[in-house]
């Protein structure tokens, strides 16, 4: 039962970060029509705005302070990150909580990308063939984490999260269950967020105005626009938002999977097999099936199952892709008429 | 150029005269060694497959690396147990390829568009997870397979091979060493025939089926044609020449690995067809070419030797340009793949070859214009249809 819940978990939190970068692409997907290759890349910039943070808080004072001196007859340097040294406690708590702090700073960053790429490159694709926004965005997402790797180093990059949150969590008890049941606060903290953005998307597109124009818009395009609503301008914003939500995840991810500069791809092969499973096209679609085959690829990973079925918890995911597209060519939950030939 | 028989023939001795000289064609570029030669046929004969594929019916397939990767370990295989002739090692290898491609394109073909893609995205992983994983003891995991000493080789000691031989095991043509140029020389007489056949299809009615399917697959449905059976057969056929060239990459270095599935692999194959100009028959060789050559030449450079190459600057300027250059060449060389693959897909979709047209196309009318009137040009100028 321990292990079950243990899995279970751990799926959830993978299907969280599936869910959320699938979320993105479906959304991008559904406005613009795009298949955007560079989503993962926007997760894996995310991510790297938590470790740039993170570095810059850290920018160290030297001091010599020629009272001790080391072994070897030097001063002893005094080395205190000028965050903490100008700010004091506030400043201690800013490198401590630099991830949370990273959400805050990646929201406008993310946004900025985002509407940036929009305007400047997949604007001009609407018109094109599929096949060349896919190779398109491919060359991007290769160029971004080119660029990454450039600045940054080809190692994973690892990041703390708050000490607050580093501990883990009897989750046993919690839920009254007995003992041996923990798990990590960090990841408990992350299943929340998840849920926290995924709540506040939908949410946004069903109470807003805004959102309205856009669930409009992704219906027919057409129609809204003959209305005299600038339909573009909304659907740039939406990418931006897109952007935003891989960026976000990036950054809470970072304390889970040290960051490097292919982790965006990592995630991407899987986002888009998340999205084809849930359903090009439907929102619910992506988060249910993001969930959905994090758990499965969990449960494959237990060694229960591995033993049956040996190698089972390499290929799960695209099997059930394979699966299901076959069965049920419109993903789970996909709309009709959506690229289905 | 017209596709008549004639200019076909022309086209395809040009080709092939180009191939056999390539070590004197090349030599200017300083490209002219066999090791780089051999790779220019492998992934020409590579790309020519993909594009019967994406070229002739655009589907867009993300998963042909794991043809290359299962070509190359049936290769190796045929090394191992019936001995290093390479043409049983190529043979069994594209039967292989062949029914591997059947299976899966059978299922990936049920879909089209972004949904084809990611299938055969999705075999190609479940494949490369595989050969890790599970299939470890046919593939040999992350250390490659190779053959050894001891492997059977049950032909070449039957036909007299010494089975205590204890040197290097290299394929062998009748008894000469597969390497260096004469490796070379078998890839590019592999290369030819690869390239007439790849003509021969395209030209062919059945060529002009999966055209058909690629212009509209509704249309074709409608006058009756079963449009399936055809992008199959172009599928399996694509699989083969990917075979082909995994297992003359185990013919010139008798090694498999299961990194040549990655994804990565399989991107690359797309850039080259779409660099070289997707559909027409000389661009996914060039394409392959240029990629690989320029693979080559950006990733050999390092600091010092830009140090060198921009050696007039002064120092200052000199050191900021030598910074600047270096994040583009060495191991930074997939940047410059990336940008180059960008530039090409916003300005030049058709590739190299349309970017050759073109430029034929403007000097023709510049020449044209030249000779006649003033007024005889601007009527032909607004002929042109205004696009």
């Amino acid at each position: 039962m321990d292990t079950f819940l243990l899995q279970l978990l751990n799926g959830l939190d993978k299907g969280g970060a599936y869910a959320l970068i699938a979320l993105g692409l479906t959304l991008i997907f559904g406005t613009l029509g795009v298949v955007n290759f560079a989503h993962g890349a926007l997760f894996m910039i995310g991510a790297f705005v938590a470790v740039t943070l993170n570095r810059f808080f850290s920018i160290e004072k030297v001091v010599l302070d020629p009272t001790k001196t080391t072994p070897w007859g030097t001063p002893v340097e005094i080395r205190t990150p000028y965050a903490e040294a100008y700010l004091g406690d506030w400043g201690r708590f800013l490198i401590d909580y630099s991830v949370p702090v990273s959400i805050l700073v990646a929201i406008p960053v993310m946004l900025l990308i985002g509407v940036i790429m929009e305007r400047g490159l997949i604007k001009h694709f609407y018109k094109r063939p599929h096949a060349e926004q896919i190779l398109v965005t491919f060359g991007l997402a290769i160029v971004l984490q080119e660029i990454i790797k450039a600045i940054f180093g080809a190692n994973p990059i690892p990041q703390q999260a708050p000490a607050a949150f580093s501990g883990s969590a009897d989750v046993g008890a919690m839920l009254s269950l007995g003992e041996g049941l923990v798990y990590p606060w960090w990841r408990l903290m992350y299943l929340a967020f998840a849920g926290f953005v995924i709540a506040a998307v939908f949410a946004f597109l069903q109470f807003t105005t805004f959102g309205m124009v856009v669930r409009a818009g992704m219906q027919d395009r057409e129609t809204v626009g003959l209305l005299g609503i600038n339909i573009e301008r909304r659907f740039t914003i939406v990418f931006g938002l897109a952007a935003v939500v891989a960026g976000v995840a990036g950054v809470m991810y970072t304390p889970i999977l040290p960051p490097d500069y292919h982790i965006g791809m990592d995630f991407l092969v899987l986002s888009f097999v998340v999205v084809v499973v849930g359903g090009m096209g439907s929102l619910e679609g992506a988060v249910l099936a993001g969930f959905l085959l994090g758990i499965l690829q969990s449960f494959a990973s237990m060694n229960e199952v591995k033993s049956i079925l040996p190698g089972i918890d390499q290929i799960i995911l695209y099997l059930v892709a394979v699966v299901v597209l076959l069965a049920r060519p419109r993903g789970l939950m996909g709309r009709k008429g959506v690229m289905e030939n | 150029m017209d596709a008549t028989p004639r200019n076909d023939l022309l086209l395809f001795l040009i080709f092939s005269a180009m191939v056999l000289a390539g070590p004197i064609v090349l030599w200017p570029f300083g490209a002219a060694y066999p090791d780089l030669l051999q790779k220019f046929a492998i992934f020409g004969i590579f790309a020519i497959g993909f594009n019967i594929l994406f070229g002739l019916t655009g589907y867009l397939s993300f998963g042909h690396a794991a043809f290359l990767g299962v070509g190359s370990y049936t290769a190796v295989w045929s090394f191992k147990l019936l001995g290093m002739s390479p043409f049983p090692a190529i043979l069994l290898a594209m039967f292989m390829t062949g029914l591997f491609a059947m299976a899966v394109g059978f299922i990936s073909l049920r879909r089209s568009g972004i949904y084809f893609s990611i299938l055969t995205l999705a075999f190609a992983q479940m494949s490369y997870n595989l050969a890790y994983s599970v299939l470890t003891p046919i593939t040999n995991g992350e250390t490659g397979l190779r053959v050894l000493n001891s492997d059977p080789r049950f032909l070449d000691i039957a036909f007299g091979g010494d089975p205590n031989y204890s040197g290097v095991l290299l394929s062998n043509f009748f008894g000469i060493d597969l390497t260096g140029y004469a490796g070379f020389y078998f890839c590019a007489a592999v290369l030819i025939i690869a390239f007439y056949v790849a003509m021969r299809i395209t030209r062919s009615p059945f060529g002009m089926k999966l055209r058909a399917i690629k212009s509209n697959q509704n249309r074709m449905a409608y006058t009756g044609y079963n449009t399936r059976p055809y992008v199959l057969t172009a599928f399996v056929i694509s699989g083969m020449y990917a075979g082909l060239a995994g297992s003359l990459m185990a013919v010139t270095d008798p090694l498999a690995g299961a990194e040549r599935m990655q994804w990565t692999a399989s991107g690359e194959v797309v850039l080259m067809t779409i660099l070289g100009g997707t559909g027409t028959l000389l661009g996914p060789v060039l394409g392959a070419g240029v990629i690989k050559y320029a693979e080559n030449i950006f990733s050999a450079y390092n600091k010092s030797e830009l140090n060198e190459v921009f050696w007039m600057l002064p120092d200052g300027l000199r050191e900021t340009v030598v910074s600047v250059a270096s994040l583009f060449v060495g191991s930074g060389w997939h940047l410059t793949l990336g940008i180059l693959f960008m530039l090409i897909v916003i300005f030049l979709p058709g590739g190299l070859i349309e970017g050759a047209n073109r430029i034929g196309r403007l000097i023709t009318r510049m020449t044209n214009r030249g000779k006649q009137s003033d007024q005889a040009a601007s009527v032909s100028g607004r002929a042109q249809p205004a696009e």
